[in-house]
């Protein structure tokens, strides 16, 4: 199948291990939201994905493993979108889309009309094109977390992986961010993105893969895997439920 | 910008042709340059002119290796000095001159200038870690400053004779003072080497802008990127070095004042920087023949003396930004 296939993936960090024996596949076309509590190793499932952490096992995408080859030929299939996104020098709006281009060639020197095309593409979807050409150091962190994202689309890779990236958003920017997830996988393109708000991952995710101390305890669904039984011993959480889009999305109501 | 640099690069170049003991009018200049004979010839080629190479190139090395440090480590405070780099080359070159008995003229300085400054970077990279901060750079930085500079000082103790030291200790000044074409052919071609090696990674400083992991993710090979820059390091800054004796501050000062005009862009500044920091040293080094002095003032004082201001007025503009945030 095209897609992401993960088998068996383990990883560690500084001998201790934070990932154990994770198998998960996910479909080109698929947004897979990858939840659990603080620690459940979901950071590592994506930097190891990403080629950052070392790990066991074996990743696949499409019709090609993962791991090794050419660091250039990894990036223009994997997109990585960090927590925490990092800006050393203030660069304009625009610059920092452009550097989602490095992976195909060197845009600054020279850009591609296909550089241009998807620096425009990307600056448009996240409602960015107005502000082009501020430096990203004079907005505020939403508008930041937007620029970063944009910047991860621009590379126009086959898989996007998201940690958090509705982190530094208001509910109106979170919207509309799981809703462009969710078009970028309806183009053909697969999605991880890590979610700590269950409401949304079950509204918005096509797959959800649950993560609990390292261990993968549950993938689907969401209305199967986001189980009243499961919020319960995973989370810690009782919910109640509301019909959303035809979905019923989970609402944290208590802890138990 | 890169043009107006390059032509004040040209005009300073001119002025330090002229300036000396003797001033010299731009027609002796451009007389002795054609290849002209008589006393103002000899004075413009022979002495004069070698100087003035070394100054553009060394300040062009230092500015450029500045700014390559600053895009690595991200972070516009970083400078070669405060790392130890000159400290170290400073150190091995001086156990050359003091117990090596090797001439100021011979490869055996900027081969030990390199080392030097190779070793201390290697360490500074060792020490500090991968994905530290600016501080734990400094601190690190800082440390070995202090050794080198503990064990420089104890090379001019064990000097073999009183002479041999006073000689070190000037030479630590950081001059450019009666340096000739010898120095410029010993130490041009690994400067250009460190220049071609610190230029090479302009990618990678740009994709550091946002962070380790998301340049690595962007396909830079962060690990190789490191290598490059302490060995672009080590050849320029060491064989400067060891042909000068330490100046510094350029490589902080240079990419600062063109940063405004160029902007931001860790890649862009590359050049312009090392066109500042040319201009800087060749001011600097003119302006001390300038000064009034039974003994010529030494260059790297007065770049130590610009520099250090210039620093904490860094940091105390960077305080008051974190103040307002």
């Amino acid at each position: 199948m095209s897609g992401l296939v993960l088998d068996r993936v383990s990883v560690s960090l500084g001998g201790q291990p934070v990932l154990h024996d994770v198998t998960l596949a996910v479909g080109a076309g698929a947004l897979l939201a990858v939840v659990g509590p603080n620690g459940a190793g979901k950071t590592s499932l994506l930097r190891a994905v990403a080629g950052l952490a070392p790990y066991t096992g074996t990743m696949r995408l499409g019709s090609e493993m993962l791991g090794g080859g050419p660091a250039a030929a990894r990036a223009r299939r994997i997109a990585y979108l960090p927590q925490r996104s990092e800006l050393a020098w203030a660069l304009s709006v625009r610059d920092v889309v452009l550097l989602g281009r490095l992976p195909h060639g060197d845009p600054f020197s020279g850009a591609t009309p296909q550089d241009v095309r998807a620096v425009a593409a990307a600056l448009d979807r996240l409602g960015l094109a107005a502000l082009a050409d501020r430096p990203v150091t004079e907005l505020s962190g939403g508008e930041r977390a937007r620029v970063m994202l944009a910047r991860a689309l621009a590379t126009e890779a086959p898989l996007l992986l998201a940690d958090e990236p509705t982190a530094a958003l208001d509910p109106a920017h979170q919207l509309a961010v799981l809703g462009l997830l969710r078009e970028i996988a309806a183009e053909g393109r697969t999605v991880l993105a890590v979610l700590h708000d269950l409401t949304l991952a079950a509204r918005f995710a096509d797959t959800v893969a649950v993560l609990d101390r390292g261990r993968l305890v549950a993938a689907g669904p969401p209305e199967e895997t986001l189980s009243d039984a499961l919020l319960g011993r995973v989370f810690g959480l009782a919910c109640t439920r509301v019909a959303i889009d035809g979905r019923q999305v989970p609402i944290p109501l208590a802890r138990l | 910008m890169t043009a107006a640099l390059a032509l004040l690069c040209i005009l300073l170049a001119g002025l330090s042709l002229m300036a000396g003991p003797v001033w010299l009018p731009p027609a002796d200049v451009l007389r002795g340059l054609a290849g002209g004979e008589g006393t103002a010839a000899i004075i413009v080629t022979d002495i004069r002119l070698p100087r003035t190479l070394l100054a553009l190139t060394i300040g062009a090395t230092l500015g450029l290796a500045g700014a390559a440090l600053q895009g690595l480590v991200r972070n516009p405070l970083a400078e070669p000095t405060l790392f130890g780099a000159p400290a170290a080359a400073a150190f091995a070159s001086a156990v050359v001159l003091a117990f090596g008995g090797a001439s100021a003229l011979s490869l055996a300085l900027p081969l030990a200038g390199m080392a030097g400054a190779f070793v201390s970077v290697a360490l500074l990279f060792l020490v500090a870690g991968q994905r530290t901060g600016i501080i734990v750079l400094l601190l690190a930085g800082l440390a070995l400053n202090a050794f080198f500079g503990a064990a420089t000082a104890l090379v001019l103790n064990l000097a073999p004779n009183p002479f041999a030291a006073l000689e070190i200790a000037f030479w630590l000044l950081g001059s450019l003072e009666d340096r000739s074409f010898v120095h410029l052919a010993l130490a041009g071609p690994f400067m250009a080497l460190g220049a071609l090696l610190l230029a090479s990674q302009a990618k990678a400083y740009r994709a550091l802008t946002l962070g380790e992991e998301v340049a690595a993710s962007l396909g830079t090979d962060v690990a190789r990127s490191r290598l490059a820059v302490a060995a672009g390091l080590a050849l320029g800054v060491g064989a400067a070095v060891s042909v000068t004796g330490a100046i510094g501050f350029i490589g902080l000062v240079a990419p600062h004042l063109v940063r405004r005009a160029a902007g931001s862009d860790p890649a862009r500044i590359l050049l312009p920087s090392a066109l500042a920091g040319a201009a800087l040293l060749t001011a600097a080094d003119t302006l001390v023949r300038l000064v009034p002095a039974t003994t010529e003032i030494k260059t790297g004082v007065v770049t130590a003396l610009v520099g250090v201001p210039f620093f904490l007025w860094r940091i105390l503009r960077i305080r008051r930004a974190e103040e307002g945030a």
